[in-house]
């Protein structure tokens, strides 16, 4: 019987040539993945109570995102500390305020087919559309990462969602995950999903990408993506040679699946996932003219280069409405270089944005852009439950930057395709 | 074993709601003092030690924070019983030590109820209604993690016995 491709990596990185679903397993950890938030503030201080070291720095990649720029005197010890935890270890790849750690490991190139990657984040999951089995913990468990490079699994099965068809006008990945968290809901843990089909295989890696992170809305234990030449050529383009054999990290023809589900991309609309949970999604016509007081671009999902050039594309010789305020924080340092260089941040100012540092921002409510008690907002991140992005009681619509961009032109909901040719 | 007071929440009780991210640089008896604030603000200030959260679906989606699982922790939660959970927050609950089961019957017991829970042998006792309910105890791959504490106390462990 075949395999699916998260169980051969599982496998290898089990010292096995088998594996079963539900079967206890211990994986070597290939990349370890540790941010600002869960990562040396927690693990350092349980390192010294233990009274050892990390297990290989070169294994280790340090991002700090969450706290950055620092706002306050906490944020900035939580920042410092994370200084000086690299530098006693002497953690050679250190990504210090150069964007969202999600993102900096796939513009690096450190994401690669067959590896066993763990990260301290739900959304490390972000990093499976290379080819690998990524998948986020927290930082206690990262702690024993960190200590013994190894972590223990029950090994998953695999759900198949294929997609197949070209996107209407103004859709594209982030309204895939709308849709399939209200179509396969957000309970499915010990399942890995693996996505598929000629929609998939048009994407840029920056549109796989918001598949593979927004598996954590699904609940799965991580998304996984088979890599092709697209995959390779952005590992090249961050600077990294894949390995030789990179492209046989496959599915086998006759892998075992929990399911598979077949979608036609032609008939999706623009998606809108409303308060408080992202399984609570319909087609963008279901929520016309809720009013907004805020826009927001942000987070790892919604900010990449490819996401404010959406923005840009409505936002061309139009405003935002007065009475709205449309925030775009870029998600790396290089996607604002990039917006810079191309004449997207030009487009997007013009239009009245008001721009914000790189890093995770208002998304986990650490950041700036904050929400009031009862504000409405529409934003281009992955989650919007109660509170995530300020007070309890704001009202928090998720959708593509398209129809984000489309609302803070509005000052409503509305359907983006009216903004675009 | 653990005997406590039982604490109802519903389906899909996120992480987000367990440790709101505006408490993220305060200290964890801050934290723990707005933990499910959003959903039943009743809640922290009025747990006990030892009292028991009852869920249904999905208990603890969403973010990997850890702070979600130590704020019940310092709350005193003696066990949870959930129908289903949130992958990380599974783990980090069980890491901290935290009794944790999957417990299908959510639905039949009511807020106020004794409860006493044997999370070895997965054994659920409704002293106020003499229920009684067998499910199944702590994974056996976790036995040693659990009952030692959680995963600091096993690190410990293992590393004086030179396993690390
Ligand atoms: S941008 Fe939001 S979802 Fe992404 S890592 Fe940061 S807090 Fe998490």
């Amino acid at each position: 019987m075949g395999l699916t491709l998260q169980q051969k990596i599982i496998a290898r990185a089990s010292g096995r040539d088998q594996v079963t679903p539900g079967e206890i397993v211990t994986c070597q950890v290939d990349l370890a993945l540790l941010l600002d938030s869960g990562g040396p503030r927690r693990i350092w201080p349980r390192l010294r109570e233990l009274g050892v070291g990390v297990w290989d720095p070169d294994k280790i990649v340090v991002v700090t995102d969450h706290f950055t720029p620092a706002v306050d005197a906490a944020s900035a010890a939580i920042l410092k500390l994370t200084r000086e935890f690299v530098a006693a270890y002497r953690i050679p790849r250190f990504f210090d305020m150069q964007g969202i750690g999600h993102v900096i490991l796939a513009e690096h190139g450190l994401a690669q087919p067959g590896m066993f990657m763990v990260g301290g984040d739900s959304h490390s999951s972000n990093g499976g559309a290379f080819g690998c089995y990524m998948a986020g913990f927290g930082a206690i468990e990262m702690t024993g990462v960190v200590v013994t490079g190894e972590i223990w699994m029950q090994v998953p099965e695999t759900i198949r969602v294929n997609w197949f068809g070209a996107f209407g006008t103004g859709v594209v990945a982030k309204d895939i995950m709308l849709f399939l968290c209200r179509e396969l809901g957000i309970d499915n843990a010990s399942r890995v999903i693996e996505y598929g089909g000629d929609t998939v295989e048009a994407m840029s890696m920056s549109e796989r990408v918001v598949l593979t992170n927004m598996a954590a809305e699904l609940g799965a234990e991580t998304g996984i993506i088979e890599p092709d030449e697209t995959t390779l050529e952005s590992i090249r383009a961050g600077g990294q040679e894949p390995a030789a054999d990179a492209l046989n990290w496959r599915s086998d023809a006759d892998a075992q699946y929990l399911v598979t589900h077949v979608f036609d991309a032609a008939v999706l609309a623009p998606q809108i996932a409303a308060p408080h949970s992202p399984e609570n999604s319909g087609a963008v016509g279901d929520y016309l003219n809720v009013a907004i007081d805020q826009a927001y671009i942000g987070a790892c999902v919604g900010a990449k280069l490819t996401d404010l050039r959406m923005a840009a594309e409505v936002l061309t010789g139009r405003k935002v409405a007065a009475g709205t305020r449309l925030l775009i924080a870029p998600a790396s340092q290089k996607v604002i270089r990039d917006a810079a260089a191309d004449g997207t941040l030009q487009t997007l100012t013009a239009a009245g944005a008001y721009l914000l540092p790189t890093g995770c921002g208002a998304c986990a409510a650490l950041g700036a852009g904050i929400l009031a008690e009862e504000e409405v907002c529409i934003s281009s991140t992955n989650r919007n439950f109660r509170g995530r992005m300020g007070a309890n009681s704001a009202q928090v619509y998720l959708g593509s930057p398209y129809s984000v961009a489309a609302a803070a032109v509005a000052g409503r909901i509305t359907d983006p395709r009216e903004f675009l040719s | 074993m653990s005997r406590g007071r039982a604490w109802i929440f519903g389906d899909g009780v996120n992480t987000d709601v367990m440790a709101p991210g505006l408490y993220f640089k305060s200290s964890m008896e801050e934290m723990a003092r707005h933990c499910m604030e959003a959903i039943a603000p009743d809640f922290a200030p009025n747990v006990a030690a030892g009292d028991i959260v009852v869920a249904g679906r999905n208990f603890g989606i969403g973010s990997a924070r850890e702070q979600a699982a130590m704020a019940l922790q310092h709350l005193g939660i003696g066990a949870i019983l959930a129908q289903s959970y949130g992958r990380i927050f599974y783990r980090n609950a069980l890491n901290f030590g935290i009794p944790t089961l999957i417990f299908p019957a959510s639905g039949e017991i009511n807020a106020g109820d004794e409860l006493q829970v044997d999370s070895v042998a997965g054994v659920v006792e409704n002293l106020t209604t003499g229920h009684r309910y067998q499910v199944a105890g702590l994974p056996a791959h976790l036995m040693a993690m659990v009952s030692a504490g959680g995963l600091m106390p096993w690190l410990k462990h293992r590393i004086a016995n030179k396993d690390i």
